[in-house]
């Protein structure tokens, strides 16, 4: 009886473990056979096409892109200094009494939900950037401005996290030859937990492109190319969120179906990178 | 200037810098924090909790339809996540251990956990909503369970694994079959880890927002069928700050404070769990 009972265990948990890797490979097929319509009808020109009209039939995705990628990278670029900044302070610079206190408040940051920054960046943060810059207040520079707060609290606990991972005597070592702060974390603590901070800023940025709350109250949801990031734009998420319940056709859902499989490929690899090529590194190494 | 004098000037300008940066940081962190409570607590009265949705300007709109919503749908995904995440973490500690496959299943489950959430309102549309030709309860809470799933499943192997291997050996030698060990023993071992990462889960995908949108969409009244459209406070919220009408913003912010601090205190709770876990 025992034995019997020990065996449907063993293949109650494996089937449910076994059963996770084949909902992510429907979630694929899933949405590859509802893209088939305009991967059909637009090719590869769905990637390289910057009108997106649905009243006209015709759908490209290069608007979406290029905001996915150009508020990321502005997220990236805000968020990355003062991460490190806040990372040192946490772990190298805070008095004990003081790190932990500002360690837990950083780590519950990033347990908010991006709804709520989403929603503070429209209700506050818009106002700035319509009378620091004029026009709507909405655009590309916003998101990316309210990406990268939403995203800083992940990064800054991270990174403290690889810095943390720096033995003592290490450390230590390099305080007995005279070094300041400064020369130990940039010639100790830096270079030991490079590949572990690599790694997470890859993640971070991994999050970031598939974020869809925080930026969307404040990008605009408008289908345009424009390098005056003071201009309204659009996002491969943003645009999801906007006009899925709006989709009033076959090719239009695919279409948007097709944006869906295209974000979950990009994040799929930048994620991918940032855990085999980085943390896995650090894993061995630690 | 002696080369020393120059590294200790390097050095305070990188530490101000660093200060600077951490208090620029918090500064902007905790100017959120503050919009969130205090537009929460001025949103917030007895209204909100018993009466549902109203159309803009009347004085007795609520919030009750969104919180009942919510839990129901945050309940049935944990209600299904959380056994299927603690068994598959099992096989992955318990049976898997260091095999080629229980290493996929853990590497696919960690890219899961920052994989885009929208994508997975878009797949459960794609399976759920369209077939059913309606939005519904069930479909929002299956897209958070599939959220929830490598959550649980990653704590649970993990947690499992910081069991003792001796305990598990002492068990066997007493004879008893593994499924015996592992409910009996191990679990027992684990249990406050494995209760943290549950409420972390929870806490996690109770802030959801994106796969709700075409999942379990909205509703502005008081539904309890789950088979129908449903409000959730994270989608109302969205709905509200978005809308043009004052007295519905303001109800956003009650949303945005009360599921904030659920959240929060999901996280605080875990966090004593395993604090007093380290503790002993």
């Amino acid at each position: 009886m025992s034995a019997i009972v020990d065996k449907f265990f063993f293949y109650l948990t494996r089937t449910i473990a076994l059963g996770i890797l084949l909902i992510v490979a429907w979630i694929f097929v899933e949405l590859f056979n509802n893209s088939l319509d305009s991967i059909q009808a637009f090719g590869f020109d769905f990637i390289t096409e910057d009108k997106w009209a649905p009243n006209l039939e015709k759908f490209g995705a290069l608007p979406a892109i290029y905001g996915s990628v150009i508020s990321t990278f502005l997220a990236m670029l805000l968020a990355i200094p003062l991460a490190i900044g806040v990372a040192i302070f946490l772990s190298e610079l805070a008095p004990a009494k003081l790190k932990t206190p500002f360690g837990v408040s950083i780590e519950l940051l990033a347990a908010i939900p991006s709804v709520i920054y989403g929603m503070w960046g429209l209700f506050y943060f818009v106002p700035i950037i319509r009378d620091a810059f004029g026009g709507v207040g909405i655009s590309m520079l916003t998101a990316g401005i309210v990406l990268s707060i939403m995203i800083l609290p992940f990064i800054a606990a991270v990174t403290r996290d690889a810095m943390n991972t720096t033995p003592d005597i290490l450390k230590e070592s390099a305080y007995a030859l005279g070094g300041t702060k400064w020369d130990v974390i940039k010639d100790i603590v830096i270079p030991y937990a490079k590949a572990g901070i690599i790694g997470s800023f890859i993640l971070a940025l991994g999050r970031a492109i598939g974020e869809t709350m925080a930026v969307t109250f404040v990008m605009g949801n408008v289908h345009r190319i424009s390098a005056d990031l003071t201009q309204p734009a659009t996002s491969i998420p943003v645009t999801l969120a906007n006009e899925f319940n709006e989709a009033d056709s076959g090719l239009y859902y695919s279409s948007l179906f097709e944006l869906s499989l295209l974000l979950l490929v990009i994040s799929f690899t930048i994620i991918s990178i940032a855990k085999f090529y980085f943390l896995r590194r650090k894993r061995i190494g630690a | 200037m002696t080369h020393t004098q120059k590294r200790i000037v390097v050095n305070n300008v990188v530490m101000v810098l660093s200060a600077l940066s951490a208090l620029v940081g918090m500064g902007f962190l905790f100017w959120i924090l503050g919009v969130l409570v205090l537009n929460g607590i001025d949103a917030l009265n007895w209204a909100i909790f018993v009466n549902e949705g109203a159309p803009p300007g009347y004085e007795e709109s609520g919030l009750k339809h969104a919180m009942i919503g919510q839990l129901y749908i945050v309940g049935v995904a944990t209600f299904f996540g959380v056994p299927l995440g603690i068994l598959a973490g099992t096989y992955l500690s318990e049976y898997g251990q260091k095999a080629k496959l229980a290493e996929i299943i853990r590497d696919i489950s960690d890219i899961m956990m920052s994989a885009p959430s929208i994508v997975i309102g878009a797949f459960v549309y794609a399976i759920i909503v369209a077939p059913m030709g309606h939005f519904s309860g069930w479909a929002g809470s299956v897209a958070l369970t599939i959220i929830m799933l490598p959550i649980i499943l990653r704590t649970t192997d993990d947690m499992l694994n910081l069991v003792p291997s001796t305990l598990r050996e002492a068990a066997f030698a007493l004879g008893a079959p593994k499924y015996k060990v592992i409910i009996q023993i191990v679990y027992r071992g684990a249990k406050a880890g494995i209760l943290t990462g549950v409420l972390l889960g929870v806490a996690r995908v109770a802030g959801e927002t994106a796969p709700l949108l075409f999942t379990s969409f909205n509703d502005n009244f008081l539904n309890t069928d789950m088979m129908e459209p449903m409000a959730s406070l994270t989608v109302t919220m969205y709905n509200y700050a978005t809308s043009p009408y004052e007295d519905w913003q303001k109800l956003g912010w009650a949303a945005a404070f009360i599921l904030s601090m659920f959240i929060l205190g999901l996280n605080i709770i875990g966090r004593i769990f395993l604090l007093k876990k380290r503790g002993k």
